[in-house]
């Protein structure tokens, strides 16, 4: 048997990026608890569309917890409420009826509101641009374990990786700092030995597009790491400090 | 130099500034409380103490400068850091839930460092910057210290610091990288400690001081 409840939502209405935002009040009646946080907005939007209003704009692409689009900030917590989860894989379950919901989107300077719900998080692909890869020449295909990586670091190296750039440690840090996404993807890298040659180039341009994007600055407050959805831990913030030190201070790397 | 200044002028170089100032005063902490203790070896134990100190003259005059540049440097890079990360969010949420990260130590470090700004400038009027001539420096503590209200500031200004370093100790090694499986959760444990030290061992001085007095 399904269960279903009523909510109460608050939501933050905002035209176009220049336009002053605020919040309506809307109802949503009879939601299935099997329901996505989304697919609840989806109920809504098609109510709103029926009575020829508005729908709510927001982020949405895989719906399965992988891409990194959807996020917003439920009730004060990026994601919602429940720990190490996107908002597409919140599920209605951990609401009760009668429940007043507030849905704000991810705030920062370096976050523009594009409409809604929907925010432009282009700064950090700005800061992917400035280093977030190796490069690679070509030739012939490199055997796959001619280069022998200990498994606890291929796991770090992953645990890195898991990050899927969704914003939600710039929307949840007090600062508005983006220092777990970077770290993680610098970590990433420089765990492996293929990232190491251009690791002191890539850290100091990352970190300098990070700061120039606008980006607060971090003061160990945690909320990131409590808040991201992949669990990506603080220690990365670390490795990336060492790696910006050393090729500060000790490295060719200007 | 360009890229000393570009390293050091980053947000990981100001943190950096922070972290070196930050640890620094810790280590002053360490170094003034056992000074202090030897207040309870009563007046003359505690003013030959002091004498002892100011003989080693110009050592004191390098270390006193040494601590004044990084309390320029922990100050001006704080507040620094306060300005532009109040700025990095322009629009603040309706509503704000701290998922778990953030203790009162952390939340709270730019007013407990400013508060503790001003109360280092009271201090040293007080205790400092006085004229010592016909007076020794037990009788001044000793003085101040019978007035209740004198007890009840330093308590709370004790308390204040505990707050600080509470955070900043773990932070500053985070913050330098030095994070470690092993040793993470030895230096939280070693913040907690060192943070009771600070408020216990320097706050019961004054009520020690005043209930003597
Ligand atoms: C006894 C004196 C003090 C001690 C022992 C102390 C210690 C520390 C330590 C260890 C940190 C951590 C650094 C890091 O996270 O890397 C810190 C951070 C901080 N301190 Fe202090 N401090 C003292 C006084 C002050 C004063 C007088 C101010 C300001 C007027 C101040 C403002 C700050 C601020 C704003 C931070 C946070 C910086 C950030 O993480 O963004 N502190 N302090
Ligand atoms: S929509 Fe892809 S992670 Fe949520």
């Amino acid at each position: 048997m399904t269960k279903t409840i009523n909510l109460t939502l608050k939501v933050w209405r905002q035209p176009s990026t220049e336009s002053k935002g605020g919040f309506e009040t809307y109802h949503a009646s009879d939601i299935s608890t099997d329901m996505s946080f989304l697919e609840m907005l989806d109920v809504v939007n098609e109510k709103l569309t029926m009575d020829g209003k508005e729908p709510i704009a927001f982020d949405h692409d895989c719906r399965e917890g992988i891409c990194g689009q959807c996020g917003s900030v439920v009730n004060g917590r990026a994601h919602g409420p429940e720990k190490g989860t996107t908002l597409c894989q919140l599920h209605m379950r951990h609401f009760s009826d009668g429940d007043t919901i507030a849905i704000e989107p991810f705030r920062a300077r370096a976050f523009k509101v594009l409409k809604d719900l929907m925010v432009d998080r282009s700064a950090l692909d700005k800061v992917i641009q400035a280093g977030g890869y190796v490069s690679v020449n070509t030739g012939g295909t490199p055997d796959a374990n001619a280069i022998p990586i200990s498994k606890e670091i291929a796991d770090k190296a992953m645990d890195a990786a898991a990050c899927i750039g969704c914003g939600a440690c710039v929307a949840a840090c007090p600062n508005a700092s983006a220092m777990l996404f970077v770290s993680a993807k610098v970590s990433q890298l420089a765990l492996l030995p293929q990232g190491r040659p251009e690791a002191a180039r890539r850290v100091t341009a990352m970190v300098r597009t990070m700061d120039r994007m606008g980006f607060g600055n971090c003061s160990n407050e945690r909320e990131c790491e409590a808040e991201c959805p992949k669990e990506i831990s603080i220690t990365n913030i670390a490795r990336m400090n060492r790696e910006f030190f050393k090729a500060g201070f000790f490295s060719a790397v200007k | 130099m360009s890229w000393f200044v570009n390293t050091l002028g980053s947000s990981i170089g100001k943190k950096l500034m922070m972290a070196i100032s930050g640890l620094s005063f810790c280590g002053f902490l360490v170094a003034h409380l056992a000074g202090n203790l030897f207040i309870y070896g009563g007046r003359d134990a505690f003013n030959s103490y002091a004498t002892h100190l100011h003989s080693l003259g110009p050592l004191v005059t390098i270390a006193e400068l040494g601590l004044l540049t990084l309390a320029l440097i922990h100050v001006l890079t704080g507040a620094t850091l306060f300005y532009e990360n109040l700025q990095s969010r322009p629009q603040r949420y309706a509503v704000n839930k701290s998922a778990g990260g953030r203790t009162i130590g952390s939340a709270t470090m730019p007013y407990t460092g400013a508060f503790l700004l001003l109360f280092v400038i009271f201090h040293l009027l007080n205790f400092h910057f006085v004229d010592k001539t016909h007076i020794t420096i037990f009788d001044i503590v000793s003085k101040s210290f019978s007035h209740p209200a004198y007890v009840v500031f330093y308590v709370l200004a004790m308390i204040i610091a505990g707050l600080h370093v509470s955070h900043g100790l773990w932070s500053a090694f985070q913050t330098l990288g030095a994070n470690h499986p092993k040793y993470m959760p030895i230096i939280m444990m070693l913040s907690l400690v060192f943070s009771l030290i600070v408020g216990i061992g320097f706050g019961f001085l004054p009520i020690y001081i005043s209930l003597i007095a």
